[in-house]
């Protein structure tokens, strides 16, 4: 079933790209089929698993018998997470694009390579094939950014790409040489995480794959195509970008870097443990200094990203747990921000200059804007209540544990978090009265919100306010999932 | 009775009414309001049962409910109340009814359903029992605050808004790490409730947090002795409830934020959500950290004797009337940090100790009580004030409004001597029972405190003074007294002190198993 | 040299002999039956005629494989050879149907035929096990070339590519002359087991090293590899498309793979290492110097180049570069990875010319700015120059991606205890990174940039198109089953052996 949620992505397509010319609303319609069905296939398959499964295998087939290849689709927990987030925030993006003109059947072709290339990603336990689903979702990035995209698009989707090329080439460099270590025989994820690299092979090819991934997810300093990628990029795909990509960069980190090189991590940790930290305080503190919307939510998320590094560096079970419950978290956090600012404020206004907007009074023109960024704002500072808060607590509790100062710093991060995020919306939606009572404002007329963005943020809000409750419904399968044999090494190399 | 999770439903029913207001149409204010106080009137007469039903001879928790939450932490929803919670979820079911009686009305019905939002974030911090479902509630709490702030205050607003919450957050966060890092002992000491209070407690008396922290914390190379450590954490702790009580020098947000606030909101802020973080020294700080507390003793007294005093000396310097009474409940706060941070010392006779403690303890929650209704009816008088006088609340706008309105002056002034502990009204007992223990535990500490006291004579009478007596100002001849309707908001509150004056025993009867209790841990 | 037989001979040359009959044919029907015809005509007539030979060579192949060797090695067969022979054949026929209606030129029979000839010349490159095979047929190929490149005459780019490409091919074939009869005299064998067997175990000395850069100077000439790559840009410039096409392509793979038969059949057991940390002169040190330039030089000039053939040379170049690290890898396996990355970088090549063409043939040039809107202009011809780019930039699941993984991961696995190749697997990888930046600024143009005023929709002749839709499905089917090229090369025999 779960395989199904691939298939029907390029299913999907194909049929937009075989669809006539100038039928926009066929194109919407299929893409929203499309999604829906991924999201359902999705629910599907996560309510035939159970949480002790393990890693429950899909389809395993020869693919390149001469190379070891295999073609192997298998789900645990970790993968079922992102595997929902996935398909959420899918049916959201699409539902947050249904305002695209130019073309629409091109651009919903292209979001499906990125989705298809997304679920493969997280489906995939041949690393071999999880590389192929790696780079297949980065090509569709460039073209959506560059010729769909607002400020700056070309040079945002151009600094993409090459950060994303230049990272996996690491990481393909990491893969080849683990392959090759392990006596060339197989790329399979199991096969691999079952051989003991030695500890100055680990020392190498553990930073190598692990930064390889990081990129992606927003690493200082490797982090600048993230902010300039999400202004640049259109609504929809700024949502992807931040609410699923910037996953597979961490998901990479976990399942591959991790899971294979257990000692390299605990070599290298304090260090890359050190950036993580870094990327949360500096993002926040640039984020504060922003004066475009979108740019304020791109660095937040650089931010947020930091405490999923952070998480999976503090070689502390919680804080695995919080990093990858952060992941489903922030994507669906950001998605929401970045479908309020994109589609509901910047569609409308054409503006994001926060100078700008203060000046407009959105929140009457546009009040179910202003309660869903409130809320989201509030999600997205880590108020409880929210996924945000359960998923960065428990960051912070594997902080703790394995480097205290950093914690400390990290919860520094997250009161910077609170000013910039008080500030966008105070600037945005809430402005500063005195301006108001200077008599210096606009009241714009602004089309209505319609039901296709009602229906996406209820969604996204449903699903941070779902697990902020029950954390449950994410924990059951993620915390099983890091008990699993295929984990063992890494629990044995950092002592838990 | 004891199946029905009434606490729960006490929690969740202001959250059913905040959503149905929220999803009425805006233009029917008056029903908005209605629906609100409906809400808040029945949430009244359900904590009204609580209390009647509490058994005050019953140290522990009761009204009991415990559900796994996160079972991979070991964190619960467990909610319950002893004395002290029962104090303040009675309180707050009073205090809300009163604020949303004092509100003018033609808010909207965002006001409405934000008022009842906070409610339930109260009702949710005073009956958790567990850090992580605490701390949810206490930080939910914060939104609605900071939007009541934010969208129907004064001028500044917008900076006070953003003052309080971020002030609030730092301390937040300080609070949580400490409360992660105090997780990372339990774990170690593999507590079945990682997170509850009890446990915490428990495990802290009996001396074992400090070195399973030292073990699990990579900071303890810095402190190099787990006393040290264990005082960070405990500092750290300490700042979250410091910047909520407030405790000088953290309480440079309240003057703005109270004075920004609209006036039934400062209501709220002064009557039921200072009271959040005085609740947490006493339910949290006191019990889990006794020793580092003893430890700091002589600072902490400190900070609190310069609450009382600077919190009154800073309200003498004001002419504003909100601002006035803002600095005197960091000053009337004061003492209950005074009462907490003595109750610690030893004495010589160890059972005159307890007796002491717990005088001091009983003070301190009496106080609590006796300063979120007189505070909150003060700034109910004030915002009339206002209604009436067109926005204007300075010391020297008004003066002689005795003569125009006598009853207003009566109630208004019995608040005030209320507020300044005259005996014979509610403010007296508390005080004389905190200044009664932390006489007898550390006598200094009281003496100190004592020009505290003096000043806000002073300050109040003054207020007296310049506002009611003296020449009338021409301006105010048309002066309205009271309404019969303001008549009746204000008389439930005045009656109340007077009852807590003459008989207090009705409180101290439900409190006093339970701060024993306490006492006689420490 | 004693079992010389004529019917050997024949029988592994078979579809030699029908390309050079299909030449003849050419020729004479251009000069009998199509006498008088128009222009389009005649060479649609060609060009099915001609790609008719290929494709009945590629049958005879399929349907009658053949084993064996005569002559010393002058010609082997094998089913890895029959496989690079058929890759070849199918070039040179899609070279062919591309030509559908050629416009640079009124002499279409030469034009066809020195095609055919040209694929005569690579076919046997590909069989020879021979130095003076080898040397006979490099020179057919090139000399047929030569003149494809300066068929275009009434274009002076044309004919000072060809002289350039003439002159240094003259130079560089006289030092291949001259490093192979130094090779002859050191290892006392023309045939490239001869070769083995002379040179078992031997340190390389002075002498042998200049007969060995000597002899790559040649090869590495005729591959296009840095620092021998200056003419490629001019050629590929100035040369008719399709010509280009060809040497690009079919080229391309007969050049690649005898450069690996010579070196892994004839000089395989020389000592010799480019191993990080323990180099060893050799024979692996200089191609590992060559390898490393051409991925640098290739992929940083490309960068900034403005015109897409010129562009493509230049990658060409970097391509080169990338299927030497195969060469390195000095395995079985190293000679399937480099002759599966040469077959699908080669059909991508193809494809992409075959678009320049249309769009050249439209616009007039082949600046990046005639791409602009490519995708409203022809949608099935821009989503094919995409499969194309991005196989070339190696994005998977195209073929190009399998390619560069295979051969990487091929060049890991030699000396597999310490990884010693990996610094310049590390350098292919990163410089394919950089790679993406060109390949995107075609695609920027054809997919971002939107159309010219006034625009009007392409109009392709359906023979290219269907022929660049074949290579693009070719492309992606490849690159999603490797194992359909991969299997024949990998069925277990030594894949240099007959």
């Amino acid at each position: 079933m779960l395989t199904w949620t691939i298939y029907i992505s390029f299913l999907g397509m194909t049929v937009l790209m075989c669809l006539p010319k100038g039928r926009p609303q066929i194109a919407r319609l299929t893409a929203l089929a499309t999604a829906a069905l991924g999201l359902v296939f999705g629910l599907a398959g996560a309510s035939g698993f159970a949480a002790g499964d393990g890693v429950k295998t899909l389809v395993n087939a020869p693919w390149v018998p001469a190379l070891g290849i295999n073609y192997h689709l298998a789900v645990d927990g970790i993968s079922l997470t992102m595997i929902v987030l996935t398909g959420v925030a899918a049916v959201a993006g699409v539902l947050f694009s249904w305002n695209v003109e130019q073309r629409p059947k091109d651009f919903f072709a292209f979001y499906f390579a990125l989705i298809g290339g997304c679920y493969g990603v997280f489906l995939s336990f041949d690393l071999f094939l999880l590389f192929v689903f790696y780079e297949i979702a980065i090509v569709p990035k460039y073209f959506l950014i560059a010729a769909w995209g607002s400020t700056n698009r070309e040079y945002g989707a151009m600094k993409l790409a090459l950060y994303s090329f230049a990272s996996s080439a690491l990481v393909l460099l990491g893969i080849i040489a683990a392959h090759v270590i392990s006596g060339a025989e197989s790329f399979s994820l199991v096969d691999l995480a079952g051989h003991p690299f030695s500890e100055g092979q680990q020392a190498w090819l553990f930073p190598l794959v692990f930064v390889g991934f990081a990129v992606l997810a927003g690493m200082w300093p490797f982090h600048t195509w993230a902010p300039t990628g999400h202004v640049a990029a259109p609504t929809a795909a700024s949502m992807l970008l931040a609410g699923i990509v910037m996953k597979l960069g961490a998901y990479g980190c976990l399942r591959v870097a991790m899971t294979l090189f257990p000692l390299g991590l605990q070599i290298w940790s304090p260090y890359l443990g050190a950036l993580a930290v870094i990327g949360i305080v500096h993002g926040a503190l640039v984020a504060l200094a922003q004066k475009d919307f979108k740019f304020v939510i791109g660095y937040s998320s650089v931010s947020h990203m930091g405490f999923v590094l952070l998480g999976l560096l503090s070689l502390s079970m919680v804080g695995m747990h919080g990093a990858v419950l952060q992941m489903f978290s922030h994507g669906v956090i950001a998605g929401l921000l970045f479908a309020v600012v994109g589609r509901m404020v910047y569609d409308r206004t054409h503006t994001r200059e926060l100078d700008e907007l203060q000046l407009m009074r959105l929140k009457k023109a546009l009040p179910y804007a202003a309660v869903v960024f409130a809320m989201a704002g509030f999600a997205s500072m880590g108020m409880p209540g929210f996924s945000g808060f359960i998923a960065e607590f428990q960051v912070l509790i594997g902080a703790w544990h394995g480097f205290s100062a950093y914690a400390i710093l990290a919860g520094l991060g997250v009161v910077i978090g609170v000013a910039y995020t008080l500030r966008a919306m105070q600037k945005s939606f809430y402005p500063d009265r005195s301006g108001l009572f200077a008599g210096k404002h606009d009241d714009p007329q602004l089309a209505p919100i319609t039901w296709q963005e009602k229906a996406g943020a209820t969604l996204l809000l449903a699903c941070t306010v779902a697990v902020g409750f029950f954390p449950r419904l994410l924990l059951d399968w993620i915390a099983p999932a890091l008990e699993a044999p295929l984990f063992d090494g890494l629990r044995k190399g950092v002592g838990l | 009775m004891n199946d029905l999770p009434i606490l729960t439903i006490l929690t969740f029913l202001p959250v059913v009414g905040s959503s149905f207001i929220l999803f009425m149409r805006d233009g029917l204010s008056g029903l908005n309001r209605l629906t609100a106080l409906g809400t808040s009137l029945i949430a009244l007469v359900i904590t009204i049962a609580l209390w009647l039903n509490f058994d005050g001879a019953n140290s522990g928790y009761q009204f009991e409910q415990r559900l796994s939450w996160i079972p991979t932490i070991g964190v619960e929803y467990h909610v319950g109340v002893d004395g002290l919670g029962m104090a303040m979820v009675l309180l707050t079911g009073l205090l809300v009814p009163f604020a949303l009686f004092v509100s003018p009305g033609g808010e909207g019905r965002g006001y409405y359903s934000l008022v009842l939002f906070l409610q339930a974030g109260l009702f949710g911090t005073f009956t958790a029992l567990n850090f992580v479902h605490w701390f949810v509630f206490w930080e939910l709490a914060l939104i609605p605050a900071f939007f009541l702030i934010k969208g129907w205050g004064g001028r500044l607003a917008d900076r006070a808004a953003l003052q309080f919450f971020i002030y609030t957050m730092v301390g937040s966060i300080a609070l949580l790490l400490a409360f992660l890092a105090l997780f990372l002992a339990a774990g170690r000491l593999e507590l079945v409730q990682p997170f509850g209070f009890a446990a915490l407690a428990e495990a802290a008396q009996s001396g074992q947090i400090a070195p399973a922290l030292a073990v699990s914390l990579q900071l303890f190379e810095t402190f190099s002795t787990e006393q040290g450590l264990m005082q960070f954490i405990f500092c750290l702790s300490l700042l979250g409830f410091a910047v909520k009580l407030p405790i000088w020098p953290f309480h440079t947000w309240l003057p703005a934020t109270y004075t920004e606030a609209p006036t039934p909101v400062t209501m709220l802020l002064t009557g039921a959500m200072s009271k959040m973080g005085a609740y947490g020294l006493l339910r949290i700080l006191l019990p889990i950290f006794p020793r580092e507390i003893m430890a700091l003793q002589t600072p902490l007294l400190w900070l609190a004797i310069a609450s009382v005093v600077l919190g009154a000396a800073a309200a003498l310097r004001q002419s504003d009337l909100k601002r006035i009474l803002a600095y005197s409940s960091v000053n009337h706060l004061g003492y209950v940090a005074l009462a907490v941070f003595a109750s610690v010392s030893y004495m010589v006779d160890e059972g005159a100790a307890l007796a002491e403690r717990s005088a001091a303890l009983n003070g301190a929650v009496l106080q609590m009580f006796n300063h979120g209704i007189t505070a909150a009816a003060l700034f109910g008088f004030v915002s009339l004030i206002e209604r009436r006088a067109g926005g204007l609340r300075g010391l020297d706008d008004f003066g002689g409004l005795r003569k125009v309105a006598p009853v207003f002056t009566g109630l208004f002034g019995i608040s005030l001597f209320a507020s300044l502990g005259l005996p014979g009204l509610n403010g007296f007992v508390g005080e004389f029972l905190i200044f009664k223990g932390v006489f007898a535990l550390k006598a200094w500490a009281a003496v100190f405190a004592l020009p505290g006291l003096l000043l806000t004579a002073w300050l109040l009478l003054n207020v007296l003074q310049r506002v009611f007596s003296g020449p009338l100002n021409e301006r105010w001849k048309e002066f309205p007294d009271l309404t019969p309707r303001e008549l009746w908001i204000m008389i439930p509150p005045t009656a109340l002190m007077f009852a807590l004056g003459i008989w207090p025993q009705w409180l101290l009867g439900k409190l006093n198993e339970t701060l024993k209790a306490l006492a006689a841990v420490l | 040299m004693t079992d010389f037989s004529y019917s050997e001979v024949f029988r592994l040359a078979v579809p030699e002999s029908m390309l050079v009959v299909g030449a003849l044919l050419v020729l004479l029907n251009d000069l009998t039956v199509i006498r008088g015809r128009t222009s389009a005509q005649r060479s649609a007539f060609h060009a099915t005629l001609t790609s008719a030979t290929c494709l009945a060579g590629m049958a005879w192949l399929q349907i009658m494989p053949q084993a064996g060797a005569v002559a010393d090695g002058m010609i082997v067969m094998n089913p890895t050879i029959a496989l690079v022979k058929q890759a070849i054949l199918l070039l040179t026929a899609f070279t062919a149907l591309i030509s559908w209606r050629v416009e640079f030129t009124r002499h279409l029979g030469e034009y066809f035929a020195l095609l055919l000839l040209a694929t005569v010349g690579m076919l046997f490159l590909a069989s020879a096990r021979h130095l003076l095979m080898l040397f006979v047929a490099l020179e057919l190929t090139s000399l047929a070339l030569y003149i494809l490149v300066a068929f275009h005459k009434e274009s002076r780019a044309s004919a000072e590519a060809a002289l350039k490409y003439f002159l240094f091919g003259g130079m560089a074939a006289a030092f291949t002359l001259f490093g192979l009869s130094l090779v002859y005299g050191l290892a006392g064998s023309l045939s490239f087991s001869g070769i083995a067997e002379g040179v078992v175990g031997r340190e390389p000395d002075m002498l042998f090293q200049v007969a060995l850069v000597m002899a790559l100077v040649g090869l590495g000439f005729k591959v296009a590899v840095a620092p021998f790559h200056l003419w490629a840009p001019d050629v590929y410039q100035g040369a008719p498309t399709p010509a280009a096409a060809l040497i690009a392509s079919g080229s391309k793979v007969a050049g690649f793979f005898v450069l690996v038969s010579l070196l892994l059949g004839g000089f395989g057991t020389l000592a010799g290492d480019a191993g990080w940390g323990r180099f060893m002169p050799g024979w692996q040190p200089v191609l590992a110097i060559f390898a490393a330039l051409s991925m640098v030089i290739g992929n940083l000039v490309a960068l900034n180049q403005t015109r897409v053939k010129r562009l493509l040379a230049y990658s060409a170049i970097a391509h080169g570069g990338y299927a030497l690290v195969g060469v390195m890898a000095n395995s079985a396996e190293g000679v399937s990875a480099v002759v599966y990355y040469a077959v699908t970088y080669a059909l991508a090549t193809l494809g992409a010319f075959a678009v320049v063409q249309v769009v050249e043939g439209d616009a007039g040039d082949d600046r990046l700015e005639s791409f602009a809107g490519l995708r409203e202009r022809s949608p099935v011809l821009a989503l094919c120059l995409m499969v194309f780019m991005l196989s070339a930039a190696g994005i998977p699941p195209l073929a190009g991606f399998f390619g560069k993984f295979y051969v990487f991961t091929a060049a890991v696995k030699t000396g597999s205890a310490d990884l010693g190749l990996i610094w310049l697997v590390a350098i292919g990888v990163l410089m394919s990174a950089v790679s993406f930046y060109y390949y995107l600024q075609v695609l920027k143009r054809a997919f971002v940039a939107s159309a010219p005023d006034g625009f009007s929709p392409l109009r392709v002749q359906p023979a290219v198109l269907a022929v660049i839709l074949l290579i693009a499905l070719g492309v992606v089917w490849f690159g999603c089953q490797p194992s359909v090229l991969l299997g024949p090369l990998s069925d277990g025999s030594p894949p240099l052996s007959p």
